[in-house]
């Protein structure tokens, strides 16, 4: 079995996620070959084959070009699966090699078992196996659900030169807002969900945290909506955050969300949902409406 | 100006899920369904677009499943879509990302839509891959991810949400597809009057073997719950002791209650 693994880079630099496609190549016993548009230098530790592009010549966000450069390569390497993480970078990608092979695409993948690949479903909630019918396939891996593998040695590059128009053009990037609150450094955060059911109730949740002494978190729904400001966000888009206790209310546990707070030391989860995915990742699930709970918890530790 | 809205219906995600009788997808008796949220972030787009451009555009939305479906579509008309295509599929939960974009290709192929929204991913599914492969099909490109979209003149520059919080820039010409995420807009909520003048508003049955050219790639083969981990402790009853218990754990397993 043969993988053509897509590597990531941003603004300058390699990205960690690239380890975890030589992480998934491993878990499947496949050997490999890897494309990436960065450039050199970049102390890539990998000992395959590496089809490198220059993305000072052709860009690091341009589809059109990306997607040729890809398609070269499956032509000459062949493989049964191309594999992208699932990310800003991969799930926009993906989708096009696929079509241009006619390739099924089968998304997030998190394992793989019996030749299937199992992905999540229903916001995290539950699991799909699928098998792609068809003879290649192009997969994407749910960020950390695969080991990151570095593997010594050096890789033997072979240079990929870009062709073709560019339909979509990059302007620039621009930076996530300056946070002014330090989540990282908090030893105790509370955060709301969309479960608070409203804005007014935030301030059931800043009560907590207060008699905690803890920070108030959010997650990113409930930063969406305005009700808390965008520097109290954990997860992906947010901060990654790593507490002695951080308390989840309302938040039933997207992954992007729990990418970002799943290495704290100790969890509680107050959700009237048993099932919400939460629970997979708490220490404690109170499984209680948080409208009565959180103030009679604030009540107690007063 | 012309620009086609892609919506799904989705259950509630709050509802308990079981698997149907095939084992492979969710059981649909006892689901309350609504209009996929990111397809929200999409009708709201095109119709702000519409205003911006004082009513100009045609903003149609299309929708592909049973009849219950009819609901996420009327919505989308009071939202302020101007007319709608249904196709009229009992068996679209079984169709695959492929499939369903090759549906959505074979209506717009010949419709010269200048611009086509859809939603990043489905709720339900969460392929993030059918917009990306309707834009494939036609032949016009397509930016993922958006968290900012402004047009003027026939182009579009976009804003895509990246890892970390930061936001890549990007411009095309019409015609593109874009699909939406969260935090592009807020969606309207649909008025008493939008509802009623909805209500006038055509909405086109299609039948879906006149649109479906291909098989699928990808088959599911089962829908299950995560095996459960374990390791966490459950607490269930009435607050007061709820309290009491989870105080008494903080106390006993962590260093933060004094």
């Amino acid at each position: 079995m043969k993988v053509l693994l897509i590597g990531e880079y941003r603004e300058g630099k390699l990205l960690e996620s690239t380890y975890e496609l030589i992480g998934f190549a491993e878990q499947l016993g496949a050997e490999s070959a890897m494309v990436l548009v960065g450039s050199e230098n970049l102390g890539l530790a990998y000992d395959g084959d590496l089809y490198l592009a220059r993305a000072a010549v052709c860009g690091e966000y341009n589809p059109d070009l990306h997607k040729q450069m890809i398609l070269e390569v499956v032509g000459k390497e062949n493989p049964d699966y191309v594999v992208f993480v699932h990310s800003s970078y991969g799930w926009d990608l993906a989708p096009r090699v696929a079509a241009q092979l006619k390739a099924a695409q089968v998304s997030e993948v998190v394992a793989v078992q019996d030749g299937a690949f199992e992905v999540g479903c229903c916001n995290g909630k539950m699991r799909r196996s699928v098998k792609p019918s068809t003879g290649k396939a192009v997969l994407t891996i749910q960020a950390g659900a695969f080991p990151a593998v570095k593997r010594d040695g050096l890789p033997r590059i072979q240079e990929l030169a870009a062709t073709g128009d560019s339909r979509v053009e990059f302007v620039g990037y621009e930076a996530a807002e300056a946070k002014d609150i330090d989540l990282t450094r908090a030893e105790i955060i509370v955060s709301a969900g969309r479960g608070i059911g409203k804005k007014d109730n935030v301030e059931l949740i800043a009560a907590l945290a207060k008699a905690l002494g803890g920070e108030l978190g959010a997650s990113r729904p409930v930063v969406d909506a305005g009700w808390v400001d965008h520097s109290h966000q954990v997860g992906t888009t947010g901060q990654a955050v790593s507490p002695k206790l951080y308390v989840a209310c309302g938040i039933s546990g997207a992954i992007q969300h729990l990418a970002g707070m799943k290495k704290s030391e100790f969890i509680v989860a107050i959700n009237k949902d048993k099932d919400a995915p939460i629970g997979e990742l708490a220490d404690v699930l109170v499984v209680a409406d948080l409208l009565q709970f959180v103030p009679a918890l604030t009540a107690k530790l007063k | 100006m012309k620009i086609l809205v892609c919506i799904k219906q989705v259950p509630d995600l709050e509802s308990r899920f079981k698997p149907n009788g095939q084992g492979v997808w969710y059981d649909e008796s006892d689901l309350a369904w609504r209009m996929n949220e990111y397809d929200e972030y999409a009708v709201e787009q095109a119709v702000q677009l519409k205003e911006q451009l004082s009513g100009a555009p045609e903003v149609t939305v299309l929708c592909i499943g049973p009849e219950r479906v009819g609901e996420a579509v009327k919505k989308a008309l009071a939202m302020g879509c101007d007319n709608a295509v249904h196709v009229q599929d009992a068996a679209v939960a079984g169709r695959d990302p492929w499939q369903i974009a090759s549906l959505i290709a074979s209506y717009a192929k010949d419709k010269g839509f200048d611009l086509i929204f859809t939603g990043m991913q489905s709720q339900d599914r969460g392929s993030s891959q059918v917009g990306v492969t309707v834009a494939e099909f036609l032949g016009v490109p397509a930016v993922t991810t958006l968290v900012g979209f402004s047009y003027d003149g026939g182009v579009v520059t976009a804003k895509r949400e990246l890892e970390g919080g930061g936001k890549g820039v990007v411009r095309l010409r019409t015609p593109a597809l874009l699909t939406c995420q969260l935090g592009l807009n807020v969606p309207r909520y649909p008025t008493l009057p939008n509802i009623m003048k909805a209500k006038k508003k055509e909405i086109l049955p299609l039948q879906v073997a006149q649109l479906l050219t291909n098989e699928p790639l990808a088959a599911t083969v089962s829908f299950h719950a995560p095996a459960k981990k374990g390791g966490g402790i459950v607490l269930e009853g009435d607050v007061g002791s709820l309290v009491d218990r989870l105080v008494g754990i903080l106390k006993d397993k962590t260093s933060v209650l004094r």
